[in-house]
């Protein structure tokens, strides 16, 4: 095995369930040691790459390679990935020690060992005293970690992660996203990890795979993804965008073919005015101000009736008068114009 | 902009009483749950105070009337006549045997309907596996008369094979009770199935478990609360019959035909009574059992 050797190679990977392509003829490479996200809407395919990896589906067509070895037609126990559901399915029956130490059980390990390594698994996410409860006792926080310890205490070489986040409210979703970083890094092994929160995939990846519609639309480290989006879809799921499709592009900025602007790029001036050289002025009416406590957000009405949403932060706090109806220029640099699409 | 006005609902008299009634929720229960409990108590309890008690006496030889003289006569006679002794030992073994092929015939079907059948197949499974319900039982336990008799289809079956018919006897009343009570072990397998979500199967071989262990370390002991509360059922509806031994038992007697005659025939209601507590005795013995389980939360 040369360094090159990908964690994961999928090659023409396709999977139909009847009539619909979930899964539509996908190549892709994940590095070893590589934080992978897909991201992508519910039914965009992600979810099921990542069962196919797991085997728990097999393709259609094309193959699944773990470190260089086909595994496309094994069984589940049969590769060296291991899965954290989003539902945690924690067995209900066992204590949280015996949920860890399964994997280790099936294996063949003696009782003493495996019940050390499942308590050092615990209290590696903190949960040491815990191992004689049963997951109904847990909070969804607590099963989390237990479901990352299982799947961890086998030591796979690739770790997916089925929107493991998901159920969890805001703060311990910021908290266990620092912890999964973490342990990707102590472990040093692949993670994959599936979410349709594009902030989540930001804040977590070195790269991220954006899906839709079973194919891949972007892939690309976060700034990547954020600063030049490919396609107004990956555009507009990525953070908030304007888009000027072609007409407006040729009218308002006057550039070719589809084109979009962060609303954090775009700032607002009094109309009388003059622009900077090299930015594009558009004249408007506020229409609605949303406090956001660390931003605010505006949403302009341009003079063609376009809507152009404007994020201002509120670095110092400015007069908070209403504001709506007012007059203003937005601008922003030609420079952060992204192109999404060529002239049809 | 004139808004239409929307007019107050009226004070009737239902009204009123309904405003009561979400005021005084004591009052709302005790309307709620008398009638049934009235017939609960009336029907239930008390039909099973009244055998506990006509065991306790005795049938006047000589007018064949019951006089109500209190005695552990019966109670005794049923504990010590090696008769019943006999029949009971039969009985049970009869029932655990009965319960033994449902559960294993079950599990399967139960499997198949629950987790790798299309939601078509799945909802005309269920109607086939209720289907038998809606017909007779005294029908279906002839057909199996029919079946079994000689010349039947059974033998027809079994021939080419060098196998010969069971005929009338303990075999053939186990072959008809399996039949009888299949769908009553089915259903709660089924619904238990239905609550073991795949992930917990996917993830038991996701860490590394070949299928066999996944159903020995997983499934079962998931499972084991709705396979206890069918067994149940096929136990305790085996433990009572003697319409179907009657049909296809040949002169085999279970409890059920010996509380018959003596309701019947030997014009005997107290014995009768007091063998009727046997079942129920080894009914409660089964249920305290099965309750440790916590099967019976599977109900």
């Amino acid at each position: 095995m040369t360094p090159a050797t990908p964690a994961i190679r999928l090659t023409g990977l396709t999977k139909t369930f009847g009539a619909v392509r979930a899964v539509d003829d996908l190549d892709l490479d994940i590095a070893a040691g590589e934080f992978f996200s897909m991201l992508g809407p519910s039914g965009s395919g992600k979810t099921t790459v990542l069962r196919l990896i797991a085997g728990f589906e097999l393709p259609t067509s094309g193959t699944v390679s773990l470190l260089g070895q086909d595994v496309t037609t094994r069984a589940p126990f049969d590769r060296d990935v291991n899965t954290v559901f989003q539902d945690y399915a924690l067995f209900p029956h066992m204590s949280v020690l015996d949920n860890v130490s399964y994997g280790l059980r099936v294996r063949g390990m003696g009782k003493r060992e495996r019940e050390e390594r499942a308590r050092a698994a615990l209290d590696a996410v903190a949960l040491g005293g815990f191992g004689d409860r049963k997951p109904s006792q847990l909070s969804g926080g607590q099963r989390q970690r237990v479901a990352l310890a299982r799947a961890t205490v086998v030591q796979p070489k690739v770790l997916l992660l089925d929107e493991p986040l998901g159920a969890l409210d805001l703060k311990l979703r910021e908290q266990m996203q620092v912890e999964l970083k973490e342990l990707q890094r102590s472990l040093g092994i692949t993670f994959i990890f599936v979410t349709h929160d594009q902030e989540e995939a930001l804040t977590l990846s070195d790269r991220i795979a954006v899906f839709n519609n079973g194919r891949i639309e972007q892939l690309g480290t976060p700034a990547e993804i954020y600063e030049a989006p490919a396609s107004p879809f990956v555009a507009s799921f990525v953070g908030t965008s304007n888009i000027f499709d072609e007409t407006e592009s040729r009218e308002m900025l006057k550039l070719p073919g589809t084109n979009s602007i962060r609303p954090e790029k775009v700032t607002l001036h009094p109309p009388a005015s003059t622009p900077a050289g090299g930015t594009i002025s558009l004249e408007g009416t506020i229409a609605e101000v949303i406090y956001l406590g660390t931003s605010t957000r505006l949403l302009l009405e341009l003079a063609g009736g376009k809507r152009l949403t404007v994020l201002e932060q509120n670095a110092s706090s400015r007069s908070t008068g209403d504001r709506r109806a007012a007059r203003v220029d937005a601008r922003f640099a030609a420079s952060d114009i992204v192109q999404l699409a060529a002239p049809a | 902009m004139p808004r239409a006005v929307v007019p107050r609902p009226r004070e009737t008299t239902a009204r009123k009483l309904s405003v009561f009634l979400s005021k005084h929720a004591r009052v709302r229960l005790a309307l709620l749950l008398s009638a049934p409990l009235f017939w609960l108590g009336l029907v239930y309890i008390a039909a099973l105070a009244a055998l506990l008690v006509t065991a306790l006496w005795t049938v006047d030889s000589f007018t064949g009337k019951i006089s109500q003289t209190w005695t552990l006569d019966n109670i005794v006679t049923v504990l010590s006549g090696s008769l019943y002794q006999a029949v009971t030992l039969r009985t049970v073994g009869v029932a655990l045997l009965v319960t033994l092929i449902d559960v294993l015939v079950a599990l399967p079907i139960a499997f198949y309907m629950a987790k790798v059948a299309s939601p078509r197949a799945q909802r005309l499974l269920v109607i086939a596996v209720l289907m038998p319900l809606w017909a007779s039982y005294l029908v279906k336990a002839y057909a199996w008369r029919s079946v079994l008799s000689q010349g039947g289809i059974f033998e027809w079956l079994v021939k080419p094979f060098g196998g010969e018919s069971p005929g009338y006897g303990l075999p053939a009343t186990i072959i008809t009770l399996s039949y009888l009570w299949l769908p009553y072990v089915i259903l709660p397998i089924y619904a238990g199935l239905e609550r073991v979500p795949n992930s917990l199967l996917e993830a038991s071989s996701d860490l590394g478990a070949k299928t066999g262990r996944t159903l020995r370390s997983i499934m079962l002991p998931m499972l084991w609360p709705a396979i206890i509360a069918g067994s149940i059922f096929s136990f305790s509806l085996s433990l009572g019959d003697y319409i179907t031994v009657n049909i296809v038992g040949g002169a085999n007697q279970l409890l059920g035909n010996l509380v018959f005659t003596n309701v019947g025939a030997a014009n005997n209601l107290p014995l009768a009574a007091a063998i009727a507590l046997i079942p129920i005795a080894i009914m409660i013995v089964y249920l305290t059992a099965a309750r440790r389980t916590g099967a019976l939360d599977n109900l």
